[in-house]
């Protein structure tokens, strides 16, 4: 069982909801990295998403894409990514990160580090498992059996373009939880969400035993209120990704403006 | 050689291409897989495509014996396969026909597609205007600048150019952007996509609708020649014309074959665009195949004088084809590509692309090497008319 695993046992025991915010991982570097996850989780958040920059992000809309360029540009490496985690989810830091790390990161830098090395890295940094957005189903297998070995949770994705029946095959080999991608596209911030959005995911959360979390286009808190109802728990990305471009000039105040937007959501859980 | 059809039903040459795309595409390319299997069996589809690519395309393309520069080399025999006389001027066309065809078929009347040199984007804004299709043109601002008759022409043709001003705002980046922006249409538009990469079935899509290039220079060698060529060379920039050139001698293997990329100007990352030959396999664009990163999987930053080779991937059957050794591949540098344009300039009368250049260079250098009687045939694929700014630019000229 991974500790994402444990952490939605016990919120669906307290029937409670997970907010799930996304920061990219060295925009503009890692010790903001560092301090707003933790800013995030004592602002209530369940569950970090690191995005590992990569160059070629094709799900991603400008907002996330600039930010992984910024990331890019300054240098960051996944070693020193990873090691950034690593430190941040010891026993030894007081207070202990009191929320699951996943990290978003592309095949293509999965596969050139090796599968096996890039989920020993995780385990040894106290990351509790990943989202691989560019792998789908059919290619997925041999990462799932390098995940499960070490009780990695690889959460995949579902969308408003996956059929149904394809839908309930993701379930069965998707561990964690479950994305249900709210739109038919890139991620970025969305003022409209889709009118069918609410019975497509409550349709999948019948049919699967597997919490269900919702991302895409989430930014507001109208968003979490129609949503947390029918979700296990809501991801917002681009929402906070924007708000790190000050993070250079003035990190302090983008600290407490991103950890005061994400109370802002928290609320409405 | 192998005799099973490839790609399998997973899309994979080998251990090359797959599908490593978002799951909001994974629908849209199964149904095109499907659709474009049905389409290929239909003999209704084929004649409709035969018949544009005789009347509309110009097609068959002439394979041309090309004297002076033979007898300047010294060696064996040049043949060119004139792509660059296709409507639009280069073998793009073969592949933008066909697709705009496919795309009716499914019954989808709003297109996309990515550029580089623009040859890809202005075969796909005549292929849309030639059968009343919307068309929008994803164009790296890099690759604007470098073609700009290519860019008046598309909207000419009625399309839509979208400069694409992320990363190194060439070929790559206009990929990506195509590729996001048919996440969020993918129910309404088809991806017209340019070269034998992506994620599958487009590898293998590109490469039927330009294998009549070598299917025509299997027949035309027949007849002309009374056998078939002792080698056959293309440029590879995402590979299609070379694919669609090698394709049908695969099983030939009398025949040799040789890929050319671009070495632009020396063999350090990021001063060429040669994956096969410096690269190492990975992940780009949805398929597995050699590709040009680092040691953390990011993709470098490539060089190419000509655009349409200015890209860090190539297409996974050319992986394929170099880990079983049927084809060699080679690189040229840019200098080199200038030279052969020089050549075929003053001794043909032909001003080439700058792309196609590269294997004029490479069937000079290997004709030199051979004897009178062997035959070299090197694909054309496109004309340098879209280059004489960029050209001028290179040698310090003004137009
Ligand atoms: C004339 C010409 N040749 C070759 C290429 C390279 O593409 P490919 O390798 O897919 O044939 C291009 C691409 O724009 C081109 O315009």
């Amino acid at each position: 069982m991974s500790a994402i695993d444990e952490l939605f046992i016990r919120l669906r025991s307290e029937n409670r909801k997970a907010l799930m915010p996304f920061v990219t991982a060295g925009d503009p570097n890692l010790d903001f990295t560092a301090a707003v996850i933790q800013e995030l989780v004592a602002r209530g958040a369940s569950m970090c998403e690191v995005g590992i920059p990569y160059s070629d992000p094709i799900a991603d809309g400008p907002v996330i894409q600039a930010s992984y360029t910024r990331a890019l540009d300054h240098g960051v490496k996944l070693t020193n990514i990873l090691q950034t985690l690593g430190n941040i989810t010891s026993d030894n830091v007081a207070p202990r990160l009191a929320a699951p790390l996943v990290t978003m990161v592309s095949y293509a830098i999965i596969y050139r580090h090796g599968l096996e090395k890039y989920a020993d890295q995780l385990v040894k940094q106290g990351v509790a498992g990943m989202i691989v957005p560019d792998l789908p189903l059919e290619e997925s297998s041999q990462l799932a059996n390098v995940c499960k070995a070490r009780d990695l949770s690889l959460i995949q994705l579902v969308t408003p373009t996956t059929p149904r029946d394809r839908a309930l095959k993701i379930t069965e080999t998707s561990s964690g939880f479950l994305y249900y991608v709210s739109v038919a596209g890139i991620t970025g911030e969305r003022t409209e969400l889709p009118p069918d959005l609410v019975e497509r995911v409550s349709w999948l959360r019948e049919n699967t035993p597997l919490p269900v979390c919702i991302g895409f286009g989430i930014s507001q808190p109208e968003h979490v209120r129609m949503l947390a109802p029918v979700a296990d728990g809501l991801i917002v990305g681009s929402a906070i990704v924007r708000r790190m471009a000050n993070a250079k000039k003035d990190p302090a105040a983008t600290l407490r403006e991103i950890g005061d937007y994400v109370a802002t959501l928290v609320a409405e859980l | 050689m192998t005799t099973t059809p490839l790609p399998d039903a997973a899309g994979r040459f080998g251990d090359f291409g797959g599908r490593y795309v978002p799951e909001t595409l994974v629908h849209a390319l199964e149904q095109l897989a499907e659709q474009y299997e049905a389409a290929r069996c239909d003999p209704a589809f084929q004649a409709e495509l035969d018949d544009l690519l005789k009347n509309y395309v110009g097609r068959p393309s002439p394979l041309y014996f090309a004297k002076r520069l033979t007898e300047h080399c010294g060696g064996a025999e040049i043949w060119l396969k004139r792509e660059d006389l296709n409507h639009t001027g280069a073998h793009k066309i073969n592949n933008t026909v066909g697709q705009a065809l496919l795309t009716l078929r499914m019954g989808k009347k709003r297109v996309i597609a990515e550029t580089g040199a623009g040859q890809h984007g202005v075969a796909t804004a005549t292929a849309c205007a030639h059968f009343g299709l919307e068309c929008i043109v994803y164009m790296g601002e890099e690759d604007i600048r470098r073609q700009a008759p290519n860019v008046f022409s598309m909207k000419l043709l009625g399309a839509e150019v979208r400069p694409v001003t992320s990363g190194s705002r060439t070929l790559r980046d206009a990929v990506n952007e195509a590729m996001r922006e048919w996440m969020s249409c993918v129910e309404t538009t088809h991806y017209i996509l340019g070269s034998v990469v992506g994620p599958h079935p487009f590898p293998r899509i590109v490469r039927d609708f330009q294998s009549v290039i070598g299917r025509e220079t299997i027949e035309q060698s027949r007849l002309r020649l009374h056998s078939l060529p002792d080698v056959v060379v293309a440029c590879v920039g995402g590979g299609s014309n070379a694919a669609g050139m090698f394709h049908p001698f695969i099983e030939l293997d009398e025949v040799s074959l040789v890929g050319v990329e671009a070495g632009g100007r020396g063999n350090q990352p990021g001063d060429h665009a040669s994956p096969l030959t410096y690269g190492s396999p990975g992940i780009l664009h949805g398929s597995f195949s050699y590709v040009m990163q680092d040691e953390d999987g990011q993709t470098c930053d490539v060089h190419s004088m000509s655009a349409g080779l200015d890209y860090p991937g190539v297409g996974p059957e050319h992986s394929y084809w170099k880990s079983t050794g049927r084809v060699s591949y080679t690189s040229c540098t840019d200098d080199n590509a200038m030279q052969a344009f020089d050549a075929l300039a003053r001794f043909e009368g032909i001003l080439p692309a700058l792309e196609s250049s590269h294997a004029v260079a490479e069937g000079m250098k290997i004709a030199r090497k051979r004897k009178p009687d062997e035959r070299v045939v090197v694909c054309l694929s496109g004309r340098g008319d879209k280059d004489a700014a960029e050209i001028a630019r290179l040698k310090d000229q003004s137009l």
